[in-house]
């Protein structure tokens, strides 16, 4: 039986600190020593600008701190910093992530490898702070490498797998790290972090190379372009979206190697799938109720995993296929939703969907949503979505609809 | 002939009215004779800047099918008629969207037409429009190219005597019967402007050109990359700086070698080495740094990075030391203080010469005083020209008028 949460032994030069996920963004920030950070405030990204604040205040970082009028600004800033060289940082939230959206489009073209972290808030209207993951995924389309991350531990470590990923010269892509609002940008847990040395061994500096904006390089970014440009630089583009596959991969088993701790799959963490007959898939921190409910169940007897989805850009079909195939049915839980869509499914739904469309065997897939607004995702709720899996596993047949839980109806 | 496809080259922001009545006109005019037809502009080439080339196109057809395999383009790969209502565009255009200097008839198809509307001979035309390895025919209506611009539209009949020329070089898809009754219709329309377009049919000169005929000069080409050969992140390399112009001294800037705008140009600056001052104010102003500095400490204005706009004119201070002048007086971009380095005595006829022609010295964008717009319409609805006998140059203007 897989189990990834299982606790890590302390590695004698690391320290062990009680943080929330967005001071261990800002611990890794300093590790990597970070160049430019931009900020604007909105909750619950702004815990990680006054985390990253102190550090500057306190004399632990020596970087750039650029308060922006706005959200726009604040990426436009980073994105320059970037072609000139500078290890960057910014985030934002929910509507404050739209407000950035021109900015955020053009920098996968630019190849512009900017880290952002986004602490997942409900869309406006009705203003609100609560979870939903619809603000980072309007980019899923448009080339930013997209992962969710469920503890402060993982955020420590996934901001420093961020700069290594984006910043390898076969990437050079934009990455937002998804935190679940409040649920991980306010609580605080042990989180073990490294001693500078180890992360110099494991993050090289920042090279821009030849698209390096500097007056002895001299170059022009960003021209004006006509139909005769335009599906080539996307074609590049998408290649290099594919080539952080491997980048991706490669990055973890370093990690591992240098640290000592890490994830074997770097894509998803399987929670009690290897016998499961339902196999429930989620991202962010919905996978702690859904681990709570699935150890209640078993001790009934019922056969039931997890999949928590951490990357979503790139998307990991291959061995998603493989891990889910193997199961009597699926049911997919998302925190967001695509009015409108295919079975007016979740994002993740339909593109667990699409993945599976190849394969030799699909199990019958159940659409869930739940959690929106940060509404608190129930171990009922947990039960009610197995109960139906397993009537689908009965009738081998997938329903056509999507089914609203903790509503109230 | 199952569809006609038609290309208006025009000059931006100054014809942009004119160019569009043109097709809307072609458009209309066809449906009067039965047949199909779309109207529309090459979206590159807006927004539009001003004399910067641009091209609108009309297609008409048989058939709505017919007409729908033409559509959905941003700019046809080839044109059975090519418009071009400046003729000083005869020397190639080059706008933002075309990659160098592009043949005037480039589109045109084998035995297809350039209709152009021009008071110089063909002789001095085809010394400007490139050769071409098919013959075709230069139609001319005999008019001066008509300027205006975004905001005032120069009523003289040059969009509705390209209609009337249209029905006799394609009768089959504009019929003057029908040409004549869109007129009528259009909101623009008039009984007047009927005989003009009636007169056009007439009096059109066309002539076949043949292969050996036109300017020698190879244009601009190159290989387009494949998308791994392009540099990533949207980066061009930028131009490089400058050097000296000779022994440590002047200055010649690097330019951008793909794109050099000379024909955006329908006038261009004359200097008079022996007068100049030396005050910078040219070099400084013109807003394209076309000017070298020269060994002396004159400036010498680049004629392949030129754009004609006249600033350098309007700023010197010297009288008649910057001279604006009509391209079509000039047979190429060689440099002026070269020549006049060479032999002053000679420069000296030579610029004499062409600032002292006042049909070349005089603009013709626009109105430039009450009453010109009835002097011109009644010359050229009884000649079909009319002489460039009047216009506002820039400060020196007192000194210009004819
Ligand atoms: S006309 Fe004069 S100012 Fe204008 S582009 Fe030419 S040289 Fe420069
Ligand atoms: S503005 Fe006239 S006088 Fe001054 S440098 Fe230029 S050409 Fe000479």
């Amino acid at each position: 039986m897989a189990v990834a949460t299982k606790a890590t032994p302390a590695a004698t030069d690391d320290k062990e600190l009680l943080i929330s996920g967005s001071e261990a963004v800002a611990e890794a920030l300093v590790l990597a020593d970070l160049d430019v950070v931009t900020a604007y405030p909105i909750r619950p990204y702004d815990t990680v600008m006054q985390a990253i604040a102190k550090k500057i205040a306190n004399g632990e970082l020596v970087a750039e701190y650029i308060v922006a009028e706005g959200e726009h600004s604040q990426f436009e800033i980073v994105k320059h910093a970037s072609t000139v060289g500078a290890r960057v940082f910014c985030g934002s939230s929910g509507v404050g992530w739209m407000y950035a959206m021109e900015c955020l489009v053009v920098t996968p073209p630019l190849r512009v490898p900017m880290v952002a972290l986004v602490g997942n808030r409900a869309l406006d209207d009705p203003g609100a702070f609560g979870v939903e993951h619809n603000d980072a995924l309007v980019v899923r389309d448009v080339g930013w490498l997209l992962c969710w991350i469920d503890t402060s531990q993982e955020a420590l470590d996934t901001t420093l797998i961020a700069y290594r990923v984006a910043e390898d010269r076969r990437v050079f892509l934009p990455l937002a790290i998804s935190a679940d609002g409040a649920f991980l940008t306010h609580s605080q847990a042990l989180t073990m972090v490294p001693p500078k040395e180890k992360v110099d061994r494991f993050l090289p500096r920042y090279d821009r190379g030849d698209l390096l904006l500097h007056p002895d390089n001299p170059i022009t970014v960003a021209p004006q372009a006509n139909e005769d440009w335009v599906i080539e630089i996307r074609r590049q583009n998408n290649e290099a979206m594919k080539r952080a596959y491997t980048v991706i991969e490669e990055a973890y088993a370093d990690f591992r190697r240098v640290f000592g701790r890490g994830p074997e799959n770097p894509w998803f963490e399987e929670y009690m799938t290897d016998d499961a007959e339902i196999i429930l898939v989620g991202m962010g921190t919905i996978s702690l109720p859904i681990k709570v409910a699935i150890r209640e169940m078993r001790a009934k007897g019922k056969k039931v995993g997890l999949v928590r989805l951490r990357w979503f850009r790139p998307f990991p079909t291959d061995r998603l296929v493989a891990a889910l195939s193997k199961a009597r049915a699926l049911g997919i839980i998302d925190r967001d939703y695509s009015f409108g869509s295919p079975f007016g499914s979740g994002v993740v739904a339909n593109e667990i969907r699409a993945a599976l469309y190849n394969a030799e065997r699909r199990p019958p897939l159940l659409s869930f949503i739940c959690g929106l607004g940060g509404r608190e995702v129930t171990l009922e709720d947990v039960y009610k979505a197995t109960d139906m899996c397993y009537g689908a596993a009965k009738s081998g047949k997938s329903d056509a609809t999507t089914h609203w839980l903790g509503v109230r109806e | 002939m199952a569809a006609v496809i038609c290309e208006v080259v025009y000059r931006g922001i100054f014809q942009k009215n004119l160019a569009a009545r043109i097709v809307r006109g072609i458009v209309l005019s066809a449906r009067k004779s039965g047949r199909w037809g779309i109207a529309f502009g090459r979206y590159g080439d807006s927004p539009q800047r001003n004399g910067i080339p641009a091209k609108d196109f009309a297609i008409v057809a048989d058939t709505k099918e017919e007409l729908e395999q033409n559509m959905a383009r941003y700019e046809p790969k080839h044109v059975d008629v090519t418009i071009v209502v400046d003729d000083t565009l005869a020397k190639g255009v080059e706008s933002w969207a075309w990659y160098g200097l592009q043949p005037i008839n480039r589109l045109t198809v084998p035995n297809g037409t350039v209709l152009m509307t021009s008071v110089q001979r063909v002789d001095d035309l085809l010394r400007d429009i490139h050769k071409k390895d098919a013959p075709y025919k230069l139609s001319l209506i005999r008019a001066k190219a008509s300027f205006s611009g975004l905001w005032v539209y120069k009523e003289d009949h040059t969009e509705v005597r390209i209609l009337g020329a249209l029905a006799k070089i394609a009768p089959s898809f504009l019929t003057l019967d029908g040409v004549c009754e869109a007129i009528r219709e259009m909101e623009w329309g008039s009984d007047l402007k009927i005989e003009s377009a009636k007169k056009a049919y007439a009096r059109l000169e066309t002539r076949e050109v043949k292969i050996t005929e036109g300017n020698a000069e190879v244009p601009y080409s190159f290989e387009m990359p494949k998308w791994w050969e392009m540099r990533e992140g949207v980066t061009i390399p930028a131009i490089p700086v400058g050097k000296p112009k000779e022994d440590g001294k002047g200055y010649v800037p690097e330019r951008n070698p793909y794109f050099k705008k000379y024909t955006t140009r329908s006038m261009r600056p004359v200097i008079n080495f022996d007068t100049c001052v030396k005050c910078t104010l040219c070099w400084i102003q013109c807003p394209d740094s076309c000017f070298d500095v020269m060994p002396d400490g004159t400036y010498d204005a680049n004629m392949e990075a030129c754009c004609g706009c006249g600033v350098c004119e309007a700023v010197c201070p010297v009288e008649q030391c910057i001279t604006m002048v009509n391209e079509s007086v000039f047979e190429d971009n060689a440099s002026q203080w070269e020549m006049w380095r060479k032999d002053k005595g000679a420069y000296q006829t030579w610029m004499t010469q062409k600032i002292g022609d006042k049909k070349a010295t005089v603009r013709s964008h626009g109105f430039r005083f009450r009453g010109q717009y009835e002097e011109e319409l009644k010359s050229d609805l009884d000649s079909g020209g009319v002489e460039i006998t009047a216009g506002i140059p820039g400060e020196n203007a007192q000194h210009k008028t004819a």
